[in-house]
């Protein structure tokens, strides 16, 4: 059922169009004298916060190791399916051999992933972050498909809580010295 | 599995009454009747160890006074049920007629609590790096049963990581809980017992006997029952997640045993092939030579593009060309058990066209008194069946280089044979008409007038009759090369064109539709009903034949088996 509205006739002080005039003069002048909202960009950049979710990036840690083991929960869990590994193993005599498993290659098409973050979340191994950068171009498709290098120079190093396979390297080298608990 | 199955016990399982078959194993009876019993050591084709504990429940039986005999009864006239003070494992009793076992009490689930944390205690926690991750029964059951954080604050174990126990397996020994099921594997199915542990307590490590390795052909088995990670096939090693990938039901062509498989691949690309459960056929193993089959997808020497006297043409001009060679004729046939139930009817569809004899290359060699039989072909019996052979064929084609010279034959149709090895000179050969159907390119390919490349068993659906006359039947794991048509497609296609009477490439159902009204063995049937497991077809009218398999694995011949002729293939 269409509803009938009436329509109430104008008052006079609004058929003067004063107060509405006055009130937009208001707004201005406040807006005008107060502190200022917008900002210079490109010139000018905001603060981003440490939670922002800007492009997904790989991290090396603070010992240069990368920290990527290629177990692809990221490809997994990856709402619009940026996320392609092709997961590869860290050959024998490589200082890192007893991590086993790095990728071969950790593409990530920008230009499907959505910035939701499910990637970093799902990491076991804190090696995927969403850092701060947000503003990104790009003049084909093929250069907005971030490969492994590219990832690794965007993430660069983030600080590492818990060395866990440091800690694994150290029990075994432990272990092989007859120190270990085998 | 119960000596005899036909007899029914009732059991109780969580105060649901089940009818079971009698003496089954408590573990497979419950999952008979749909309730889980978590485990890890216990495998339905090893003996019973006992020795993983996560299976324990509160077992208990009727209860009788042990002076009289006489059946305890409870106030509502009902038998008493003597409920065992501790738990028991399940996979150590079998069903009794009234046995009661409880699966989710809370004393059954802190049992499982305790074992996953003894378990937890020394293993490494490195699901992100192990292939198991996804297949584990661990990962499973700690999600089940697991406490959700760890109590451990002592230093874990050290073990090693990367131990090669032969060609194609590596051990990491912090994962292994030790369950001994490829110890067991290798010491009653395989009977080659290298693998055993040494040291004690949590310090037990798994070990291949010193001087010796895990070489035999059936060595990835272990891997397959291995429930954790500790042994890993070094050829799927760090390759894929198993989650990426889909199973699909296949047969292996590695011989007439016929094998279940699982083709596992992922946006067309094969990863691994697994053994599929068929009791009747190969239980739960598989030959490791017949998991490497999937290679030849993707094998240098496939072959692509449809071509006639060597000049790249399309697929529609190479079929055209082909059904005008085989239309002026005088034509043959050249096949083998390689083909599918489905292309040897076709063949024989078109040996009824365009007349012509069929012949049959044999492909024998050694065989190993397991799953790998004396013939490499899947289908040497569907040939039987299909009617287009009544006798085995020999290894070479004789009579039809006799027919070639005599002029008799001009047009030779060969189905992936390679017909030089048959016996057939390359000069004869460049003389003939050669249409070549095939996969991959051999000397007789370079041959051929006109070759036809067509797919693989990966590739395309179909059905086997394996040596025991058993009707088995593979679905199409990937999508087929770029501009190739299954087998089927192609022969129906060079069929309408010879007979002038072009019908639409047929389904599957559509094809055993008219293959179950045109041959009497395989009336009833259809593509559906092969099922996954199969359909044993009654061989009995073949029992006279000489076939080269000697006993295997679920195979006895009916005759002494002929003696092969070597080990050419």
């Amino acid at each position: 059922m269409a509803k009938v509205l009436e329509r109430k006739p104008l008052t006079f002080a609004e058929k003067t169009y004063l107060p509405q005039v006055l009130g937009g003069l208001k707004i201005t002048f406040k807006n005008m004298l107060g502190k200022k909202v917008t900002m210079e960009y490109p010139e000018e950049r905001p603060n981003i916060p440490d939670n922002y979710r800007g492009v997904p990036t790989l991290v090396h840690d603070p010992n240069g190791r990368e920290k990527c083991v290629s177990c692809q929960l990221c490809e997994f869990v990856c709402p619009p399916k940026a996320i392609r590994i092709t997961p590869g193993s860290i050959p024998e005599g490589d200082e890192h051999e007893h991590v086993e498993k790095a990728p071969q290659d950790f593409e990530i098409n920008m230009l499907r992933c959505i910035y939701c973050g499910m990637c970093q979340e799902v990491c076991p191994e804190e090696a995927i972050f969403l850092q701060d950068v947000y503003s990104l171009v790009g003049t084909s498709r093929e250069e907005l498909v971030f490969h492994k290098k590219k990832l690794y120079e965007l993430g660069g190093t983030r600080p590492d809580q818990h060395y866990k396979w440091d800690v694994k390297k150290a029990a075994e080298e432990e272990a092989l010295a007859g120190n270990g608990h085998h | 599995m119960p000596e005899d199955a036909s007899k029914l016990v009732n059991i109780n399982i969580d105060g649901q009454d089940y009818k079971v078959p009698a003496g089954m194993n408590m573990v497979d009876a419950a999952s008979y009747c749909g309730v889980e019993i978590p485990h890890y050591c216990y495998h339905p084709k090893l003996t019973v160890a006992g020795n993983c504990r996560m299976c324990l429940v509160e077992m208990g039986t009727p209860m009788r006074d042990r002076s009289t005999g006489e059946p305890v009864l409870d106030e509502n006239g009902v038998q008493k049920i003597g409920w065992m003070p501790k738990p028991a494992i399940a996979c150590a009793s079998n069903a009794t007629p009234g046995l009661h076992i409880r699966t989710n009490s809370d004393l059954t689930k802190a049992c499982r609590t305790g074992v996953m944390e003894f378990l937890l205690v020394n293993h490494p926690l490195d699901c992100p790096i192990c292939d198991q991750a996804g297949e584990c029964r661990l990962q499973e059951f700690a999600t089940d049963y697991g406490r959700g954080y760890s109590r451990f604050v002592e230093e874990k174990n050290v073990k090693p990581k990367r131990t090669v126990l032969g060609p194609r397996v590596i051990l990491d020994d912090e994962r292994c809980i030790l369950c001994s099921r490829c110890v067991r594997f290798t010491e009653e199915i395989d009977e080659n017992p290298v693998l055993g542990f040494t040291q004690r307590g949590s310090h037990s490590t798994l070990t291949c006997y010193p001087g010796q390795e895990l070489d035999s052909n059936y060595s990835l088995n272990t891997v397959d029952i291995c429930p954790v990670g500790a042994l890993t096939s070094t050829d799927f090693r760090f390759k894929m997640r198993v989650w990426f990938l889909k199973p699909v039901n296949s047969i292996c062509t590695e011989s007439s045993a016929g094998v279940n498989t699982e083709v596992w691949s992922r946006e067309g690309k094969i990863y691994r092939i697994t053994p599929r459960r068929n009791d009747a056929v190969n239980d739960t193993w598989m030959a490791d030579s017949g998991r490497a089959l999937y290679k030849q997808v993707e094998a240098e020497s496939r072959m692509k593009l449809p071509r006639i006297s060597g000049n790249q043409v399309s697929l529609a001009e190479a079929i055209e060309r082909a059904a005008e060679l085989i239309k002026s004729g005088p034509t043959a046939y050249v096949a083998s058990g390689k083909l599918s139930v489905e292309e040897q009817f076709l063949l024989g569809k078109l040996a009824k066209v365009k007349p012509g004899s069929v012949y049959f290359v044999d492909h024998s060699r050694e065989g190993d008194s397991r799953l790998i039989s004396e013939d490499a072909t899947p289908n040497l019996r569907g040939g039987l069946v299909t009617g287009l052979i009544s006798e085995l064929p020999g290894e070479r084609l004789d009579a039809l280089a006799d027919a070639l010279k005599a002029g008799e034959v001009k047009t030779v149709v060969s189905f992936g044979e390679n017909l030089i090895n048959a016996g057939i000179g390359p000069e004869l050969l460049k003389k003939t008409d050669l249409v070549y159907l095939g996969t991959h390119r051999n000397d007789t390919t370079d041959l051929a007038r006109v070759l036809i490349p067509t797919l693989t068993v990966f590739e395309k659906a179909g059905s086997f009759i394996n040596r025991q006359f058993r009707l088995q039947r593979f679905l199409q794991a990937v999508p087929g090369l770029a501009g190739l048509l299954p087998d089927v497609v192609v022969l129906t296609r060079i069929l309408g064109d010879i007979s002038g009477d072009k019908t639409p490439d047929p389904s599957m159902t559509e094809l055993w539709a008219e293959i179950a009204q045109a041959i009497p063995a395989l009336k009833d049937l259809s593509f559906a009903k092969i099922g996954d497991s199969g359909v044993e077809l009654d061989g009995s009218a073949y029992d006279n034949l000489p076939f080269h398999e000697k006993p295997g694995w679920h195979y006895e011949p009916k005759l002494e088996p002929a003696t092969t002729s070597g080990s050419s293939f």
